[in-house]
């Protein structure tokens, strides 16, 4: 991208790309201190994993709770009402190396920026089978609220020990006859109110201990594999979904080589603060976040980010 | 919610099967939120394409046997008909120049 990095177009305060609740929120802080950002919300990805969810209980403010796609549309409307330019489209390349940051987005536009806020979040993590690749949309599922609704009156199985995956289980009550929740640990990493909420359904079962290892099935998903890992050993079970919740990895892969990450590919920031390691560069949400993983440390981190940038700008 | 026009059982076998040129038929419905994002791009790509591919909208919700009958498990589903046979099945919302790519056949 050298050639378009010389020639003379616009160069805009600040780029954020992604748009869950850090990127909105970082949107909604920089738009006020009239830093006039452009937020790249994603073609297919905007409003960012909220968007996938139901009911959000434990956002501040929210007395009887939120739906997670009413959440996004709100922050949304707020980033818009104070002048931040939304773009519902992808970034798929970036070079944030030189002082003026050159980012091209799906429709081939190139865009130059002082300041960039990365906030792309994280993609569902699969177990890594190639039979659920295969069927991925065949009966595996890593979205219970997208996909529940087709396995009604049928018995099917959720693999996961955080909250979403009893989220998952939760939900999908509503419509499978059985769920079974998979956990290969004796105990669940989920929050406790979510986990009681779980072993107090009738129709969940769980199955500590146990791993998948393989999904069976022509054209769909049929039966599962599952392995003790206590006693190694192994069985079948007929299943006609699996819906996967173990996890989240962060979506780092337009950054690679450029900006450091940890092993796990997050996007390393200084301290306390959102700073990369490359000049006017900040990353907040999920794509930092290890730990927290929650809306309201996202939205958190996106406001801390704009700070940062803005600080950077005015220098 | 796209533009395109919605099909049901009623007009099934007219709009898509019996159908000169390739079809997209696009299983959705209200609650799905990637559904509601790959909409607009489908109706650029109609707008687009349109003369070579007819793109059209199967709720799910109210069409659940059509849905049933095409192994609909995951949406949005999107299928492509050529002669009343399914050539092309994409699952999940991707972004425009994906699809563009898997779409390539036929526009």
């Amino acid at each position: 991208m050298s050639d378009v990095m010389s020639s003379n177009e616009k160069v805009h305060n600040l780029v954020i790309v992604g748009s869950g609740p850090a990127g909105y929120t970082a949107a909604i802080y920089a738009a006020r201190a009239q830093l006039e950002p452009i937020i790249y919300e994603g073609s297919v990805t905007a409003g960012g994993a909220l968007m996938n969810t139901t009911e959000v209980e434990n956002f501040p403010g929210f007395t009887d709770g939120v739906m997670g796609p009413d959440l996004m549309d709100s922050m949304r409307k707020q980033a818009a009402r104070f002048g931040a330019q939304l773009i519902t489209d992808d970034i798929v390349e970036m070079d944030l190396k030189s002082p003026i940051k050159v980012l091209k987005d799906g429709s081939d536009n190139v865009i130059r920026a002082k300041a960039v806020i990365l906030a792309t979040g994280s993609a569902y993590k699969e177990i890594g089978l190639e039979n659920e690749k295969r069927l991925s949309g065949r009966g595996v599922s890593w979205c219970a609220t997208c996909d529940g609704f087709f396995f009604r009156d049928q018995t099917i199985a959720v693999v996961g020990g955080g909250d979403s995956a009893m989220e998952e289980a939760s939900f999908l009550t509503k419509f499978a006859s059985k769920v079974v929740l998979i956990h290969r640990r004796s105990e669940f990493r989920a929050s406790k109110i979510m986990v009681e909420r779980v072993l107090a359904n009738p129709k969940i079962e769980v199955l500590w201990n146990t791993e998948v290892t393989d999904v069976l099935g022509e054209a769909k998903v049929e039966a599962l594999q599952l392995r003790d890992t206590v006693t190694g050993s192994e069985s079948k079970r007929d299943f006609t979904g699996l819906f996967v919740a173990i996890g989240h990895i962060p979506r780092s892969e337009l950054i690679v080589g450029q900006i450091d990450l940890d092993n796990e590919g997050y996007v390393k920031a200084e301290g306390r603060s959102t700073r990369t390691n490359l000049s006017g560069v900040f990353a907040c949400g999920d794509l930092v976040d290890h730990t927290y993983r929650q809306a309201i440390t996202a939205a958190g981190s996106g406001c801390q980010a704009a700070l940062d940038a803005e600080k950077f700008l005015s220098h | 919610m796209s533009a395109a026009p919605s099909v049901t059982a009623a007009n099934f076998d007219e709009v898509v099967l019996k159908s000169s040129i390739p079809v997209l038929v696009d299983f959705w419905a209200e609650w799905c939120g990637p559904c509601r994002a790959v909409a607009p791009i489908l109706d650029e790509i109609s707008k687009e394409h349109g003369d070579k591919l007819k793109i059209v909208k199967l709720n799910t919700d109210e069409e659940s046997a059509l849905a049933i009958k095409y192994g609909v498990t995951s949406i949005p589903m999107l299928n492509v008909y050529v002669n009343g046979e399914v050539v092309k099945t994409i699952i999940g919302a991707k972004p425009k120049p994906a699809l563009l790519k898997d779409l390539a056949e036929f526009i």
